[in-house]
């Protein structure tokens, strides 16, 4: 991998602190230049190239490849099949702790879903290697696939989501919905959503000896390192992954995923470095997706508008061979005062790839449902959608009864309201056009994202020449860790951000916890928070017990680093530079260690979660029933904001994706074959830029003591809540017709 | 990829020598081919690049006050022509509903007329398709098929033909100029693609060799242009297919229509020209009962070929809608968003 030159735009002044400052991307500068290597980029010399050949079929078994041709085919080197591989020391069916899901690596014959790798064809060229997985020629011995919603019989999974339990509840709710005044009862569904992630999966896997180095895009590096070393049984510490920057998880590139093992085997086989990137179609199965739902809503009332019950059940698939259960009717848990709450969730098994963590999984498929069954109950109520969330607003966790750490929700309603203009909104549905005639309606939603921390580690340094370091083996999905990190690690070691060493995106550095959960920023922002105290503190240990130093005598907590220099707290004109202390004391460097984690405590004592509010205008043509999103404000509260301008973005990128899961997103699958028929870019359809609309995004003021010393509650998964919902809801106030079958189409608006 | 000769031709006599034998295929744009070969769906054992040809990329106004566009003139070239989006406003306002700005500059003129269907079970080669492998079957069928044709299908292929471009083509009676083996010929464009019925393998009327070298546009195509216009809906604002689309051109004098054009597209498996239903509109005011009449007409003989039926009544709003903004006159400027029912949305943002 090449030296990578983080840079920050000169034009950037700050006053004072890091944290805070809406720096531009620090890899901004190499991606637009194309010098941010991706795994991809990476050709180690002698590479060969795998191509993985996937089923056709969605369940049975392959009963002849006809490797013979392939191989005849020049370029070709070999061809990986069941019967043709290495040996993994494990057995991948194996679950060898709760975060380990069953891959296809060609352990068998038998097909569990369309697009399962059947075999690998590993050749000079890309173009040799593609030919001769297609000259495999595969026959099948096919059995009848399960599809959809109905496939086979239901039951009721152990967990759901990871390790939620599958049912909660609080107070009576058919005690509830009996006394209640108004009722909802509607069913909602959700489609099956792929990852559509700019970069595929790909991995360059080079072995020497035992030795095993990679490039490959992982939120998860620690875990992905965990993973290969067990399945090769070889020490975690001969295997090198360098994942400087991912083009997008989102979730999919979170665990070692099946075509990624696929690339390192090949390497094995043959004995040279193998590139395996995944073509687009190859998306749609091996490496996770969002499981379709049907949800089911019943919501009781008052007179006033008060809710009595919320019943909110999920119907969601898994596959045939693991568990992951989209936890859907969860996201009832915390944002409406009910008295009485259950939640409750049961399955079917289908033949797909195992659904697993895409972008809020769970709170984005329940928000949608949840969302649009107050938008419900307020229309029968004939109360404002925000005045009855209002009226429910939680004080405390409705499913737990606890504090919430900080919870700035209402602000986020007033702000995103009067910013959005909602108090001129209509009650009627329809009332509204414009000046060509077109529908225009308003709709609105909550956000909601519980604020979570993993385990992370960091390593900082302060050197003899005044310049800091700081290392910790965080992930940049392009969501900015590069930066948003490094302004912490500044402010952690009292240093400008020019003037610190910001490591990470490689496997030697320590463990910086996985990017997922939108916990990344508390994170390994908390490791390094703390790993920057901790070298601080002990250069000022240097600098304190020195009687040649004029902070000598000051104590640890008699000075403040700042600049470069530590001073003394009670007089600011006594003070040294770092570069002094460590001279006098003829040491390199000092360093030291810190690390990140959640507080049990607090956590047993508090409900803690990110919120916000999303208002969405659409416009729908009243005769011919296009749609199309023309406004869109969120307002969120999500703690501290360590960079404002990368914060804005991560808030656009998931209201888009929240606009695209109410009007676009759909894998559309054959009920006969269990294919996926739209596998492509060109008709899976994500909003393209003429579909979205001018976005205004409000980061509302939250200051959380609880949630970690910095109060930062992550950004990254809570813009597609609300979002989704609240564009929903817009189309029912334009049209007066209420579609609870998601995406929404032209057909159910021909009215 | 399947590997194949790569023929660069000098001349179009060459090239159509070159593409006259079994397996061998066209190379323009690319913009469709190549993607059908990455998939498997085409795998031709010889690509004749057409892109070095001479003369191919002009668009030339004829004394008889006709025009002829070359087959290689790009869609975005054709497009932004100002004179020609000043002539046939219609065809203008479809090429920029097409496709993307990316696609649209390197798409060419033959290519659209000669893209393939968008139907998924061409696509996917493990599925059945009549079109693909002739007398295989059709997985559409009975299949996820909310798109497909409900005009003009057969028992055997209910694909429909994506392009918006030939759409007002189509209504404007455009000619389609083909060099072949015995020489020159021309056609109607009308009578270029050809209904499945029990072949759906044909998409066209070509022979192997057969060449497109341009597209003409008779005298009275511009007649239309004070009254042209395209309506495409689609399920995002840019980059998709049409569910539906329509083209409308009238010749409006007095009050009255003189001569009406109507052509449909997304419906079947050609564009589809509604002859019957302009009828309707001859010498009659431009109204609106006088239109719903049209769009009855123009779908008599529609039918559902799956889970479509909401296509034949969508179909039947659209053409009322494209006569409607058609009779109002065609805009002074190209609407930010071409052929989109937002196109007058203020503060659009451009497709």
């Amino acid at each position: 991998m090449p030296e990578l030159n983080l840079t920050s735009a000169p034009a950037h002044l700050r006053h004072g602190s890091n944290i805070g400052q809406p720096l531009t991307r620090r890899d901004g500068i190499l991606k637009v230049k194309g010098q941010a290597t991706y795994a991809a980029d990476n050709h180690p010399p002698g590479m060969l190239f795998a191509v993985m050949a996937v089923s056709s079929i969605a369940r049975g078994r392959v009963t002849s490849l006809d490797v013979t041709a392939a191989k005849r085919h020049p370029g070709v080197v070999d061809v990986m099949t069941p019967d043709h591989k290495p040996r993994l020391a494990i057995d991948p069916e194996i679950k060898t702790n709760p975060f380990v899901f069953r891959m296809e690596v060609l352990q068998s014959n038998e097909v569990r879903y369309a697009n399962q790798p059947i075999a690998v064809v590993i050749a000079e060229t890309l173009e040799a290697a593609t030919e001769g997985a297609v000259l495999l020629a595969p026959r099948y011995e096919t059995l009848p696939a399960l599809v959809g919603l109905d496939a086979g019989e239901s039951f009721v999974p152990p967990v759901v989501g990871v390790g939620n339990p599958t049912e909660n509840h609080r107070g009576d709710v058919e005690a509830g919905l009996a006394s209640a005044e108004k009722q909802i009862d509607a069913i909602y569904e959700t489609p099956p959503q792929y990852h559509n992630a700019m970069e595929p999966h790909a991995i360059v896997a080079a072995w020497d000896g035992d030795s095993l180095s990679i490039d490959m895009p992982t939120q998860g590096l620690m875990l992905s390192l965990g993973r290969i070393a067990e399945l090769f049984g070889i020490a975690p510490d001969k295997i090198h992954i360098r994942s400087p920057f991912l083009g997008g998880g989102f979730g999919s590139k979170g665990l070692m995923a099946g075509p990624q093992v696929l690339g390192v085997m090949a390497a094995k086989l043959i004995g040279k470095p193998v590139k395996l990137v995944l073509r687009r179609e190859q998306m749609y199965g091996p490496v996770g997706h969002r499981a379709p739902t049907r949800q089911r809503l019943r919501i009781g009332t008052d007179g006033e508008g008060r809710l009595t019950a919320l019943d909110h059940h999920a119907r969601t698939v898994s596959s045939t061979f693991d568990d992951f259960y989209e936890p859907a009717a969860d996201a009832s848990h915390t944002l409406y005062a009910a008295p009485a709450i259950r939640t409750s969730h049961d399955a079917v098994r289908v033949n797909t790839g195992t659904p697993l963590f895409m972008r809020a999984p769970g709170e984005a498929t329940g928000s949608i449902a949840l969302e649009s069954a107050i938008d419900e109950m307020a229309w029968a109520c004939g109360i404002d959608p925000l005045a009855l969330r209002l009226k429910n607003y939680a004080e405390v966790e409705p499913i737990t009864g606890k504090p919430f750490s900080s919870k700035a929700l209402r602000a986020c309603y007033e702000q995103g309201a009067a910013r959005f203009g909602w108090s001129k909104r209509s009650l009627q549905p329809r009332q509204m056009r414009d000046d060509s005639g077109l529908l225009v309606g308003w709709g609105m939603g909550t956000a909601t994202f519980p604020a979570l921390m993993f385990q992370a580690e960091a390593r900082a340094a302060i050197r003899r020449d005044g310049s800091g370091a700081m290392e910790i083996g965080a992930h940049d999905m392009g969501q900015g860790a590069w930066t948003a990190l490094a302004q912490i690690a500044a402010d952690a070691v009292g240093l400008d951000i020019d003037r610190v060493e910001f490591k990470a995106g490689t496997s030697d550095l320590p463990d910086a916890g996985i990017a997922g959960g939108s916990a990344h920023t508390a994170t390994a922002g908390a490791a390094i928070h703390s790993a920057g105290a901790a070298v601080v503190a002990k250069l000022a240990d240097l600098a304190t017990r020195d009687e040649r130093s004029p902070l000598f005598g000051a104590g640890n907590a008699g000075v403040i680093a700042r600049d470069g220099r530590l001073i003394r707290r009670d007089d600011e004109s006594r003070g040294e530079s770092y570069a002094e202390i460590l001279a006098r004391a003829g040491v390199a460097e000092v360093e030291a260690r810190g690390t990140g984690a959640p507080n049990p405590a607090a956590m047993e004592e508090y409900a803690m979660h990110a919120h916000g509010a999303v208002f969405a205008e659409v416009k729908v043509d009243p005769e011919l029933g296009q749609i199309r999103v023309t406004r869109m404000v969120g307002a969120f509260a999500a703690g501290r904001i360590v960079n404002p301008h990368l914060v804005k973005s991560q808030l656009f990128g998931g209201m888009i994706w929240g606009m695209s899961f109410a009007l676009h997103e759909e894998a559309i699958t054959d009920r006969r074959s269990g294919r996926i028929m739209n596998a492509n870019l060109g008709e899976y359809h994500i909003p393209v830029n003429a579909d979205v609309p001018p976005l205004d995004v409000i980061t509302v003021e939250e200051h959380d003591t609880h949630v970690n010393a910095l109060g930062i509650k992550g950004v990254g998964e809570i813009g597609i809540t609300g979002s989704a919902g609240a564009v929903a809801n817009a189309v029912w106030h334009a049209t007066g017709v209420r579609v609870r079958r998601f995406p929404i189409k032209i057909e159910e608006l021909l009215t | 990829m399947k590997p194949f000769d790569y023929v660069r031709p000098a001349t179009v006599a060459e090239a159509v020598a070159a593409a006259a034998q079994p397996g061998a295929s066209y190379l323009a744009a690319g913009t469709n081919l190549l993607d059908l070969m990455k998939g498997g769906v085409s795998r031709p054992d010889r690509l004749v690049d057409l892109t070095h040809l001479e003369g191919l990329d002009a668009i030339d106004r004829l004394a008889d006050g006709g025009l002829r566009i070359g087959a290689l003139v790009s869609n975005a070239d054709l497009a932004h022509d100002a004179a020609f989006a000043k002539s046939y406003p219609a065809v203008a306002e479809a090429l920029l509903s097409g496709a993307s700005a990316q696609l649209r500059n390197a798409a060419t003129v033959g290519g659209n007329l000669l893209q393939r269907t968008r139907c998924a079970y061409f696509y996917d080669t493990a599925s059945r398709c009549n079109k693909r492998e002739a007398g295989s079957g059709c997985d559409a069928r009975g299949g996820e098929n909310r798109t497909q044709a409900v005009l003009g299908w057969s028992a055997n292929c209910i694909a429909t033909h994506p392009s918006d471009f030939c759409v007002p083509l189509v209504a404007l009676d455009a000619i389609v100029e083909i060099e072949g083996k015995n020489g020159r010929r021309e056609i109607a464009l009308d009578e270029l693609h050809r209904l499945p019925g029990d072949t759906p393998e044909r998409d066209s009327a070509l022979e192997p060799g057969d060449l497109i070298v341009a597209v003409r546009l008779p005298p009275a195509a511009r007649g239309f242009a004070a009254h042209a216009r395209y309506l495409k809906v689609r399920e995002r604002t840019s980059y998709a297919f049409a569910v539906v689309s329509a083209a409308a051109a009238l010749r409006i004098e007095n009050g009255k229509i003189y001569e009406a054009r109507l052509a449909l597209g997304g419906v079947a498996a050609k564009p589809w020209r509604a002859r019957a239903a302009e009828d309707v509109l001859r010498g009659v005011a431009p109204t609106a009962d006088a239109f719903q009449e049209v769009a009855w007409r123009a779908l008599t003989d529609a039918k559902p070929s799956g889970d479509n039926a909401f296509k034949i009544e969508l179909a039947r709003r659209i053409v009322v809608r494209a006569l409607t903004l058609a009779a109002a006159g065609t805009p002074a400027r190209m609407p930010a968003l071409p052929a989109s029912p937002f196109a007058s949305t203020s503060g659009a943002i451009h497709a």
